[in-house]
C-alpha cells in the first residue's frame, strides 16, 4: 500500500508571547495511520497537536511560523478555519461534553454545518454513537443529560461528537489520562477501529499505550522533535540517548 | 496547653461570637419585619375579607364606607414588572454576553465600572431622569400624557439592567473554557459557540439574574411613583399608555396621612408585597439549588 501523507509539517516554530514552545519542527503524518506524540511534560506535544487544527488561535499572544500542509494546502494560509476544524476533529484530555442532552451533544456539530433535517440528524446521531462504541449504552437515554454518563462514557461521547461532522483527521490529546483502565482499554480498541477511516494523532504519557496502538511515534523534548519513526523501531532500538532514557522510564 | 495556643483559642472564640451576633442581627431584622407586618396587616385583611381585599377593583379610602380593593395595584405591579422584563431582560442578557465574550479589553475597562455605577445610582435619580427625559419622550412619540405603565416599564427595565448584566456575565464566565473549545473544535464560529453552547450552559445563572431583577422591579418604589401616573384604576393590557399604581406606590403615597382602617389596609398592601417578594426569593433559591445539584 502506498503511503500518502495527511499533514506535512515544515519548519514550524511557535511562540507563546516571548516563550518559544516549538522549535523548528519537521514531520510528516501519514494518512490512515495512528501517530503518537510522546515526551515529558511541557515539551510541546499539546502545542503541536493544537497547531494542526489551529486551536492555538484562541491563545492570546501565540505566534507561529513555517507551514503545515493538510492534503497539500497550507492551513496557515488563506483558509476557512471553521471548515478546517470540521475536517480535523479533536478529543480533549478531560471529557468535555456540553451540558445538554446526549442527542444534542452529537447533533450540535452537524447542525452547525447546516443540517436541519430531523431524519438526517437522527441517522448521524445513531451512526456516530455506534462508531464510538457507545450506542448500546445510550440508545435508551438520548434525551438524558450527557453529564449523567460516567467519565469513560463521556469521553466516548466526545469521540462520537468529533465523528459527527465526518472529519478526516482525529486529534486526541491524552484522551485516556482521566480514565480508569477498563475505559482506557475500550477507547484504545475504538481508536484501532477508527484507523480504517481516519488519520489519528494521539498524545500520550503512557508508553504501553503508544506501543499498543500507534504506527509511528514522535519523541519531543523542550519543543524539539528528537526522534520520529515507526513505533516498533523507536521502542526497540531508539537512536537517541534521551529518547531511550525516556521510554525506559529513566526520566520524564 | 501553652499560653500562646490558649490566646489563639480565645481569639477564635471571640471571632465566632462576633460572627454569630452579626448573623443573628440579620435574622432578627427579617424576623421583626415579618412579625410586625403580619401582626398588623393580617387581622386587617381578615376583617376586610381577604378575597374582597385581593380581588376588589375599587380603592376608595375616602368613601363612606371606604373601599379597599387592591387588585388594580396588584395588576399594576404585574404590568410594570412584566414590562421591565420585556425591556430589561433581552438587553441585559445580550449585554452580559457581549461583556463576557465579545468586548475588547479597552472598552471593557470603561463599560464595567459604568455598569457598576448604574447599579449604585439612587432610585430617585432614576425617577428624575424618567420625569425629565422619558415622560416627555413617551408623550411625544407614543401619546398619552407620558406618565404611564409603558414609561415605568422602560425605566424599571433600565434599573434592573445592572443586576442582570453583572450576574449573567459572572454565570457565563463561570462556564469552563473547555466547553467553549469543544464547540470551536467542531468548526463552530465564535458566535455560534457562545450562543448555542456557552449561554445555554449558563442558563441557571442567567435565570437567577432575571429573578433577582424581577425582585428589584417589584420592590422599586420611588422611581416608579415618579413616572407611572399612580391612578388606582384597574387597567387592561392595551391601556399601557395610561397610568397605573403599583403596590409600592400605594403604600408610599398614602401612608403619610392614613389612619385607622385605611392605615391597616396599606399595611396589608405591604403584606401582599412581602409575599410577592418571598415567592420570588423562593424561586431564586430553588434555581440555586438546581445549579449546585
Ligand atoms: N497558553 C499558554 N501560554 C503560555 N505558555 C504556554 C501556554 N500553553 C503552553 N505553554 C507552555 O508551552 C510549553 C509546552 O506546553 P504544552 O502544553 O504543549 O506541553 P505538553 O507537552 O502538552 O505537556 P503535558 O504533557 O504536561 O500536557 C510549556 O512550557 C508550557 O508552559
Ligand atoms: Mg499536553
Amino acid at each position: 500500500m502506498e503511503i500518502t501523507n495527511k499533514f506535512l509539517i515544515n519548519d514550524v516554530n511557535l511562540w507563546y508571547s516571548d516563550f518559544q514552545a516549538l522549535n523548528n519542527i519537521n514531520m510528516d503524518i501519514p494518512e490512515h495511520m495512528i501517530t503518537a506524540f510522546i515526551g515529558p511534560s511541557g515539551c510541546g506535544k499539546s502545542t503541536l497537536i493544537k497547531s494542526l487544527n489551529r486551536m492555538n488561535d484562541l491563545v492570546e499572544g501565540c505566534k507561529i511560523t513555517g507551514s503545515i500542509l493538510l492534503d497539500g494546502e497550507n492551513i496557515y494560509g488563506d483558509i476557512d478555519v471553521n471548515a478546517l476544524r470540521k475536517r480535523v476533529g479533536m478529543v480533549f484530555q478531560k471529557p468535555n461534553p456540553f451540558p445538554m442532552s446526549i442527542y444534542d451533544n452529537i447533533a450540535y456539530g452537524p447542525r452547525t454545518h447546516g443540517i436541519k433535517s430531523k431524519f438526517v440528524l437522527n441517522e448521524i446521531v445513531e451512526k456516530s454513537l455506534q462508531d464510538a462504541a457507545i450506542w448500546d449504552e445510550t440508545k435508551d437515554r438520548l434525551k438524558k443529560s450527557a453529564l449523567s454518563l460516567s467519565g469513560g462514557q463521556q469521553q466516548r461521547l466526545c469521540i462520537a461528537r468529533a465523528l459527527s461532522v465526518q472529519p478526516d483527521v482525529l486529534l486526541m490529546d491524552e484522551p485516556t489520562s482521566a480514565l480508569d483502565p477498563i475505559s482506557t482499554g475500550k477507547i484504545e480498541e475504538l481508536v484501532l477501529q477508527l484507523k480504517k477511516d481516519y488519520t489519528i494523532v494521539i498524545v500520550t504519557h503512557n508508553m504501553q499505550q503508544a506501543t499498543r496502538i500507534s504506527d509511528n511515534t514522535g519523541f519531543f523534548l523542550l519543543g524539539e522533535l528528537i526522534e520520529y519513526g515507526e513505533t516498533q523501531q523507536i521502542f526497540s532500538i531508539p537512536q537517541d540517548k534521551r529518547c531511550e532514557d525516556y521510554i525506559t522510564g529513566r526520566f520524564g | 496547653m501553652g499560653k500562646r495556643s490558649l490566646r489563639l483559642l480565645n481569639r477564635e472564640y471571640a471571632a465566632k461570637i462576633l460572627f454569630i451576633i452579626s448573623a443573628s442581627a440579620a435574622i432578627i431584622a427579617v424576623g421583626l419585619i415579618c412579625v410586625f407586618l403580619f401582626l398588623q396587616g393580617l387581622p386587617a385583611m381578615w376583617d376586610m375579607g381577604i378575597i374582597r381585599f385581593l380581588t376588589g377593583t375599587d380603592w376608595r379610602p375616602t368613601w363612606d364606607p371606604p373601599r379597599f380593593g387592591i387588585l388594580p395595584m396588584i395588576v399594576g405591579s404585574l404590568y410594570v414588572t412584566a414590562g421591565a422584563i420585556l425591556f430589561g431582560v433581552p438587553i441585559g442578557i445580550f449585554a452580559a454576553v457581549f461583556m463576557a465574550k465579545f468586548c475588547p479589553r479597552p472598552i471593557y475597562v470603561i463599560l464595567k465600572p459604568a455598569i457598576n455605577l448604574l447599579a449604585g445610582i439612587p432610585s430617585v435619580v432614576y425617577g428624575y431622569f424618567g420625569m425629565v427625559v422619558l415622560v416627555p419622550f413617551v408623550r411625544e412619540n407614543f401619546g398619552g400624557n407620558g406618565n404611564s405603565i409603558f414609561t415605568a416599564s422602560i425605566l424599571l427595565g433600565m434599573m434592573i439592567l445592572p443586576t442582570i448584566i453583572t450576574i449573567s456575565e459572572n454565570a457565563i464566565r463561570a462556564i469552563p473554557p473547555e466547553i467553549y473549545e469543544g464547540a470551536i473544535a467542531l468548526g463552530a464560529s465564535h458566535e455560534r459557540a457562545t450562543f448555542k453552547v456557552v449561554l445555554p450552559a449558563a442558563k441557571s445563572g442567567v435565570m437567577a439574574s432575571v429573578i433577582l431583577g424581577i425582585g428589584r422591579a417589584v420592590g422599586e418604589t420611588m422611581a416608579v411613583r415618579m413616572v407611572a401616573g399612580n391612578q388606582a384604576i384597574l387597567r387592561m393590557p392595551h391601556e399601557f399608555l395610561s397610568g397605573a399604581r403599583t403596590l409600592t406606590a400605594n403604600v408610599v403615597i398614602e401612608l403619610g396621612y392614613a389612619y385607622g382602617e385605611h392605615r391597616a389596609a396599606l399595611i396589608a398592601t405591604g403584606v401582599v408585597l412581602f409575599v410577592f417578594v418571598m415567592i420570588i426569593n423562593a424561586l431564586f433559591s430553588i434555581l440555586k439549588k438546581k445549579e449546585s445539584a
